[in-house]
């Protein structure tokens, strides 16, 4: 009935009566001087809602004729996705507060973004995956160009805004084609109706469309192109916002669209996805030896993760699934510290993202050079830290389905890309002093977080702090 | 109790090596001789209290890998309670003795602190030594034999700011990487013939092992005379035998207290417990055995005509020790595996006591080392000359012949040469040692002479200023004495008595000893080895196969036997008191008589210059090779050829693309689905 399918997407509902509701509320009220308290509320709201989650009853259910499933897979992306973006959201106020462009709309224009993702992870049709695709790609649009003054961050929406558009275009089409071939556009329809020994080839270039609209969202080369502009321009707590939550978001679509719906023909995209992930691993990894910008670097640095993140999606097994979820989780832990450092970087009171600024942090403020240096030898994958046992994970996966080649290629990508993260490192401890050195930053809650980050990175190695069981429930879930 | 033993000396280590700064450099050496002492004393109760049966303590377990497994555990009997008392003994002393020697070094200059990382090196090399010597496994033992290896090369390399110690250090870490080659590879083929590293299963094997057949280097071998030979040729690494003992007259360059602790007592004598430990396996290996006899008395008799013309008081008893070790090997070789830990014992003692007095005598002279340089020292400092003496006349092995009384080498040494000549049927063996045993005697009284007796050739200054080295290194010396005088007439008859005495000392299962009730664990031992074909390891510290009877044979040997190496001591005084006292002309008349052969033994038989020229120079050219054109060329000039020209070119291009135009990146996007497209098609017309 009705009332049990509104009872499963009840977090999402509430969501988003509260994103309406504080809406007009504030509307009618101060409107900005509440900006602050709102976006406490709503990371308080997000963090309410993962535990309304966490202590759900472990089941799978499936609401609206099966366009929603709520199983343990999209309960973990959830999770990883409000928590997250609770801490983005409590990290950016401070920055942006101090420079001038909070405004009461940002934490809830980002509410009804985690709403979109909350729906693409659940979705289990073509429909409800594209409808919460839009809903949070508009809201994003909207976030990049959130400082109007600013040149640079209009241009960053713009541009994502077209090239968002002519990806949703390409998705649509291959959504089209899928159903034409199909029959249908529910995930369970298209898996029992596809062949699994020989697929039509319409079928297969609708798949391909599929892939390539969501490989614009995880930007995945070549479908990448935006990510440098958009996250160079867009303002940096929005910048932290993109490389973190949307990309937990847009695996675990892809994971789940790929598994659900064309789980028979495995190897006809495995081949596809390997593809990707390794040009994603070696243009991040070539590009970003060229940058002199923080937040360029990132970006590369996130497409990079990408590909490794694909790796495990290649291996198109029930432990690449895990792999990937444990990746993706350990990449949003230290990509929130790294950017806590980039928020807090800044010469004069202007904020500033060359990487030679960093030069010799390591006298100024020696807590914040060892942090960066955990997370930038974690980024690198660099045992003991976390993000090795990440890298290692996807690895042993593509391994164990006999992907031999395409761990070589990782671990090859990886030493190139050890390259940029390293000489950052060096700036810090062996650089020259520069004439202006960077202020000292007093943020408290920015300094909380690189530090937990960073801690994480050496103590999380033991069991990865549970989260592996829970992604291996995950993984159960999705596959069985 | 056997852990205290085993880590206290760590404990000493630990703190003295890493946690100095903070305790004060004073309590830090005051700590690790503390530790030391109680280790030894506790050493001594066990090997006085020590019963028959072999008791084994696990510690924790270590390795389990297929079906590989090894335990950290204790193997306690006989010869390891020997070891304890050697080690612990003589390292304690040691210990004590160091406080005075490295008080002023002038190696160091008055603001550098070396002193605590040296009682930690040697606290150190204790430790290993005791987990050698304790090991019931031979994994346990390697990790042992490599940690000595090291605190050998930290400690002979202790003068890192002098050239020549540097390369000792690394020359013996090298040479003995030969022999732990080997060591290895007997290893390694023990567990492959076995299945096990235990002493215990490899001790039920050896029967069959002596049955089986190995190839090895494309030859077939006997498998137990093939491991025997590669297992001795580790000891031969780490005992300085013949062929693989280039490096210890080099180790001189440590401070004295080392070479007494490390290059005479202790690790050098690894060597000789290893042949003891793994006698059950050398008894069904008769090739092996008669190839030990043969390098032991090479060694000996090569190190003595070396020892007979060198000037640096440490390089003559250096080569003593590798003479020395030679009689063990012999010892070994024929069977009489109690004998030569007999002479390991005494050996102990009395050279750690020439080494120490020799020391003394160093740091009297302001660390002057050539003999021709000394003389008349025996007024200067009487403690030390009596010491040395003590010293001398037991390794020349004084005695009362025909009777078991004289200093420790007295009742050792005969032991040796009587079990040569009942094991070689007096063959060459025998001859070579008695031989030996007159040169040994000739170079330690010209050792003596030469620097206690006579005028002082020195320039005056070294003379008049030599002064007796304080108390707390003579009371080493003292305690050291008492060693060399009675240790050989108190175990006499431990080591080398009647049958039932060495068998009832050893634990050897005899008729003497078959009516004792079993204790439990040797049932829990004999339940483990049910699946053996029930079989047993051999009862037991040492073990000699009925048919061994080198023992027995040994003391009934004829009286001209007896009083042979008595009549080469003799021989050898006499010859020394001749050229160095009655007539001193006589030295400097044969060496230009008999040039050609005095320059051969001056110059240690050209054992360095031939290695020189086959290995040495040969492997400088194969690395050049390798770190030139290998390493400089293909491996760097690839990775900079990378790294410096095709990155920063992708890297161009790749930025290349990232326009800032809109209208550019659609067109990247749309030619990745044609790509994809393309690849769906190809994908589909394979199929």
């Amino acid at each position: 009935m009705i009332y049990d399918d509104l009872n499963i997407i009840f977090p999402e509902i509430f969501l988003s009566v509260y994103a309406m509701v504080a809406l007009l509320g504030v509307v009618y009220t101060s409107k900005d001087e509440l900006a602050k308290r709102v976006t406490w509320v709503t990371a308080f709201i997000f963090i309410l809602v993962a535990f309304l989650i966490i202590f759900s009853e472990e089941k799978t259910e499936i609401a609206f004729g099966g366009m929603f499933i709520n199983d343990a897979f999209s309960r973990f992306s959830k999770i990883i996705i409000l928590l997250s973006a609770a801490v983005v959201l409590v990290m950016g106020q401070e920055y942006m507060s101090r420079r001038g462009f909070l405004r009461f709309e940002y934490p809830l224009i980002v509410t009804l973004s985690v709403v979109g993702m909350m729906v693409m992870v659940s979705a289990g049709d073509l429909m409800s995956l594209y409808m919460g695709l839009e809903l949070q790609s508009l809201a994003l649009y909207v976030i990049a160009a959130f400082k109007k003054d600013s040149v640079k961050s209009t241009e960053a929406g713009l541009k994502y805004f077209v090239l968002g558009a002519l990806s949703s275009g390409l998705l649509l089409y291959g959504s089209a084609l899928v159903y034409g071939y199909s029959g249908t556009t529910l995930f369970s329809g298209i898996l029992s109706n596809v062949s699994t020994d020989a697929p039509s080839l319409g079928l297969l270039f609708g798949l391909a469309l599929v892939i390539a609209g969501l490989a614009f969202k995880v930007s995945a080369v070549p479908f990448h192109m935006w990510t440098p502009d958009v996250y160079e321009g867009a303002p940096t707590p929005v910048t932290a916002f993109f490389a973190t939550v949307p990309k937990m978001a847009a695996i675990c679509l892809f994971i789940r669209v790929m598994y659900d719906a064309f789980g028979n023909i495995i190897n006809d995209w495995q081949q596809i996805i390997a593809l990707l992930s390794i040009l994603s691993m070696f243009l991040g990894a070539f590009a970003a030896i060229g940058q002199t910008d923080l937040k360029r670097l990132l970006a590369y640095s996130s497409i990079a993760h990408m590909g490794y993140a694909l790796i495990g999606l290649a291996a198109g097994t029930e432990f690449g699934v895990q792999s990937v979820l444990e990746y993706m989780t350990i990449y949003i832990t230290m990509n929130i510290g790294v950017f806590a450092i980039v928020m807090s970087m800044q010469q004069d009171g202007q904020s500033v993202t060359e990487i030679a600024s960093l030069k010799m942090i390591s006298e100024t403020d020696p807590g914040k050079a060892i942090a960066l240096v955990i997370l930038l030898f974690s980024l690198a994958g660099i045992p003991p830290m976390l993000g090795f046992f990440a890298k290692f994970e996807v690895l042993r996966a593509a391994i164990n389905a006999e992907l031999v080649y395409l761990a070589v290629l990782g671990v090859l990508a990886s030493v190139i890309g050890a390259f940029y993260y390293l000489r950052i490192v060096y700036f810090i401890y062996f650089g020259e002093m520069p004439e202006t050195p960077l202020d000292d930053a007093k943020s408290p809650i920015l300094r909380t977080i690189w530090t937990a980050s960073a801690a994480i990175m050496i103590f999380g190695i033991v069991s990865l702090l549970g989260v592996e069981q829970m992604a291996k429930a995950a993984a159960f879930s999705l596959l069985n | 109790m056997e852990q205290i033993i085993l880590f206290s000396p760590l404990i000493g280590a630990v703190i003295g090596g890493f946690f100095w700064k903070s305790i004060g450099e004073k309590a830090a050496i005051y700590l690790t001789i503390v530790l030391l002492f109680a280790s030894c004393f506790l050493s001594w109760i066990v090997f006085l209290s020590h019963g028959l049966a072999t008791e084994k303590i696990t510690l924790f377990r270590w390795i389990v890998s297929g079906n590989l497994s090894a335990d950290w555990s204790i193997r306690l009997d006989r010869l390891t309670s020997i070891m304890l008392v050697v080690v612990t003994s003589v390292s304690a002393l040691v210990h004590l003795y160091s406080v005075g020697y490295m008080a002023h070094d002038e190696n160091w200059q008055d603001d550098e602190r070396y002193k605590a990382r040296f009682f930690a090196y040697l606290s150190f090399f204790t430790f290993a030594m005791l987990m050698l010597v304790t090991s019931d496994n031979l994994v346990q033992m390697f990790f042992g034999w490599e940690g000595v290896g090291v605190a050998s090369y930290l400690l002979i390399g202790f003068y890192y700011k002098k050239q020549s110690a540097n390369a000792a250090a690394i020359k013996a870490f090298v040479v003995n990487r030969v022999g732990d080659f080997g060591f290895a590879l007997g290893i390694f083929a023990l567990f492959m013939v076995t299945g096990s590293i235990n002493f215990d299963d490899i001790f039920v094997a050896a029967p069959k092992l002596a049955e089986t057949t190995l190839t090895f280097l494309w030859t077939d071998w006997n498998a137990a005379n093939l491991i025997a030979i590669l297992l001795f040729i580790g000891a031969m690494g780490k005992s300085a035998q013949l062929f693989l003992h280039t490096w210890l007259p080099d180790a001189m360059e440590g401070p004295t207290p080392v070479s007494a602790l490390i290059h005479a007592a202790t690790m050098v004598t690894a060597g000789v417990f290893l042949v003891c430990r793994m006698s059950p396996l050398m008894e069904y290996a008769p090739a092996a055995l008669g190839f030990i006899t043969i390098i032991g008395a090479f060694t000996a008799f090569v190190a003595a005509t070396i020892g007979l013309v060198q000037n640096d008081i440490k390089r003559v008893i250096a080569y003593s020790t590798m003479s020395q070790l030679g009689y063990m090997f012999v010892a070994a070789g024929v069977g009489a595996y109690s004998v030569a830990m007999f002479h390991l014992f005494t050996h102990a003692f009395f050279k750690a006591m020439l080494f120490l007095g020799a020391g003394s005598v160093i740091h009297a002279m302001h660390h002057e080392q050539d003999m021709r340089n000394y003389g008349g020292l025996r007024k200067k400092i009487p403690y030390t000359f009596w010491a040395m003496m003590i010293g001398t006349l037991a390794i020349t092995g004084v005695g009362i012949p025909l009777t078991h009384v004289g200093f420790a080498g007295f009742l050792s040494k005969d032991a040796v040469i009587e079990s040569a000549w009942a094991g070689t049927n007096a063959g060459f063996a025998f001859w070579t040692l008695v031989i030996a045993a007159l040169f040994t005697s000739f170079y330690s009284w010209r050792l003596m002479l030469m620097t206690f007796f006579g005028q002082p050739k020195s320039d005056s200054h070294a003379y008049s200023h030599a002064k007796e080295s304080p108390m707390v290194m003579l009371i080493p010396l003292g305690l050291l004495g008492l060693g060399a005088i009675l240790s050989g007439m108190i175990w006499y008859s431990s080591f080398f008595g009647k049958d039932y005495q060495v068998a009832n000392f050893f634990g050897i299962e005899s008729e003497y000893q078959q009516t004792l009730p079993k204790t439990k664990e040797e049932n829990i031992v004999e339940k483990n080895n049910e699946k053996l074909e029930d079989a047993l390891p051999p009862q037991g510290a040492i073990y000699m196969s009925p048919e061994n009877h080198v023992l027995h044979d040994a003391h009934y040997a004829p009286i001209w036997v007896k009083i042979s190496p008595f009549i080469a001591m003799l021989l050898g005084l006499l010859m020394a008191l001749w050229f160095y006292v009655w007539d001193k002309k006589k030295p400097s008349e044969w060496a230009s008589t008999l040039d050609p052969l005095y320059r051969f033994l001056l110059n240690k038989w050209y054992f360095d210059e031939i290695y020189e020229i086959l290995f040495v120079s040969r492997a400088k050219v194969i690395g050049r090779i390798f770190w030139k054109k290998g390493d400089g060329g293909i491996i760097d000039g690839s990775i900079n050829g990378i790294a410096m020209s095709l990155v920063p070119l992708v890297t161009r291009i790749s930025t290349r693309f990232q326009s800032g135009y809109i209208f550019s990146y659609a067109l990247a996007m749309v030619l990745g689905i044609l790509l994809l497209l393309t690849w769906m098609i190809f994908a589909v017309g394979v199929k």
